[in-house]
């Protein structure tokens, strides 16, 4: 079934006292986070606070010691990974595009590889994606010819070609130009509005107030507070957060 | 007789380099190509099978993959041609009769895979752990990531290495002579030296490395041309409006400073 933002039923997700180590690096200590369907949580933090390694144990590009992981309360962790991932898109602060490739190619391959759709049918899906992030004139470039911001959405929009239930964002507009950053932030807040169950880690406080329905504060690889984006921002409880916040804000 | 006019007949005696021009043309060429261009495939293949055998976890396809690149590529060529063609000629002769040829091919390939094995795990492991993770974040297996975007980007930057490797086949094929190959089989190196033999002259052997430079010579250059198109290539150098961007993103990379900088911008 579809929804507005061409994505197919948004669904919840709940990360439930996820653990990881490596070797005596303990990375999460029982971190937890849930979101509805279709809402948004930022994930805010300093760095090494765990919030990318918690992002990677919802796809399982990293697998959890301890935990679970449910999407419409259903535990993932037995599914297929390589199927679970189709589900799930993700979109990565250095953009992780294939160089060797073009855009369109970029956002085919995973179509007709994984999707099995015939070359006329992955043109036309991709195409219709590049279009819905201001790209349809880059079909054919390099992604070395386009701009970081442009990068950026061409891998939302591979992403999004598949039709995913859930968004992940790794710090996505870190690696860009102020003057890119709103850019690739409208699209975001565009399927956050679309419907689209997301979770955002990001060092944007301004889209974090204003996007998301939850507001998650990791440090030392837990959820330390969370809550709506006022209540986050404005009536802070924890005081690693407030100092968090009188540091960033 | 001068020193420099002997030099000249030994080396430029027209006659001679005519009478052997035909069977280096008809015998001598056709064989050259044959070993080396049978070789060039055979140990791309087997190169890129030891390649991933070399970076894989298990330590099974790892280590037989380190120890026979260690044994071929230490090995002088001459030897591991002679080792092979000798060696397992009594099982090349249930397989293909009393025919060294084969068994040259099969020692130029295995020589030729330990080299290439190692320059494409040079290459395939160049390319970044982001391009896996991004590729297996869309759902592909480790094995079709690994087919479809790693091995493709990483064998592009190791063409001009590999392309040298093969000039240097060309050039080893010439050992094959040590099995002692039937008349039609000579390769180009063969022919010169039996019309060296039978004339006193050299001008034969001179001519065969005159056809050898033909056939390594412009794929030297083409190696210099690939090399210098996969470096104007770079995204760093493409990148039409994008220069800054690189330094920004190595900024934004985690790191307490850096992560603490960016969080200056949150207008929308």
């Amino acid at each position: 079934m579809s929804t507005a933002t061409g994505t197919t039923t948004p669904v919840s997700l709940s990360v439930r006292d996820v653990h990881l180590a490596f070797g005596a690096n303990r990375v999460l200590r029982g971190a937890s986070l849930d979101v509805g369907r279709g809402g948004t949580a930022c994930v805010i933090g300093p760095s090494g606070s765990g919030k990318s390694t918690l992002l990677r144990t919802i796809n399982r590009l990293i697998e959890p010691d301890r935990g679970d992981v449910l999407l419409d309360g259903r535990s993932v962790l037995g599914d297929d990974p390589d199927a679970l991932r189709q589900r799930i898109g993700m979109v990565f602060q250095q953009f992780n595009l294939f160089p060797h490739m073009t855009v369109l190619r970029n956002i085919t391959l995973a179509l007709r590889r994984l999707k099995r759709l015939g070359e006329d049918e992955a043109a036309q899906v991709a195409r219709a994606q590049l279009e819905r992030v201001g790209l349809a004139g880059k079909a054919d470039a390099r992604p070395a010819h386009l701009s970081g911001g442009q990068q950026q959405r061409v891998a939302i929009a591979r992403a999004l070609a598949l039709q995913p239930q859930v968004m992940l964002f790794d710090e996505a507009t870190s690696a860009l130009d102020p003057e890119l950053v709103k850019g690739v932030l409208g699209i975001m807040a565009e399927l956050s509005a679309g419907g689209m169950t997301m979770v955002v880690v990001t060092h944007e406080m301004g889209f974090a107030r204003e996007v998301a329905d939850t507001v998650a504060f990791m440090d030392g690889g837990v959820v330390l507070e969370s809550g709506e984006p006022a209540a986050i921002f404005e009536r802070p409880q924890h005081p690693r957060l407030r100092r968090f916040l009188s540091e960033v804000l | 007789m001068d020193p420099l006019s002997t030099l000249w007949e030994t080396f430029f005696d027209w006659d001679s380099m005519r009478a052997a021009l035909p069977e280096m043309l008809t015998v001598g060429l056709p064989n050259t190509l044959i070993l080396a261009i049978s070789a060039a495939l055979l140990g791309s293949l087997l190169g890129m099978l030891l390649a991933v055998a070399g970076i894989s976890r298990t330590r099974w396809l790892r280590w037989p993959a380190r120890v026979y690149t260690d044994v071929f590529r230490g090995l002088p060529a001459a030897a591991t041609i002679l080792l092979i063609g000798v060696g397992l000629a009594p099982l090349g002769m249930q397989v293909w009769g009393p025919n060294p040829y084969p068994l040259g091919i099969l020692a130029l390939s295995l020589i030729a895979s330990a080299y290439i094995g190692e320059i494409f795990r040079a290459g395939i492991q160049s390319v970044e752990a982001a391009q896996l993770e991004g590729a297996r974040a869309l759902g592909f297996s480790w094995g079709e990531a690994m087919r479809l975007v790693i091995i493709p980007q990483g064998v592009r930057r190791v063409l001009p290495a590999w392309v040298n490797q093969l000039i240097a086949l060309i050039k080893d094929s010439s050992l094959v002579y040590f099995l002692g190959l039937v008349a039609s089989q000579r390769e180009l190196f063969r022919i010169g030296q039996d019309h060296a033999a039978t004339t006193g002259n050299e001008s034969a052997l001179l001519l065969a490395g005159l056809f050898y430079l033909t056939l390594t010579v412009p794929l030297t250059h083409a190696v210099n041309w690939i090399d210098r198109r996969l470096r104007q290539g770079r995204p760093a150098t493409a990148a039409e409006d994008d220069d800054a961007l690189a330094l920004a993103g190595q900024n934004a990379l985690p790191g307490d400073a850096a992560a603490r900088a960016s969080t200056g911008r949150d207008e929308r």
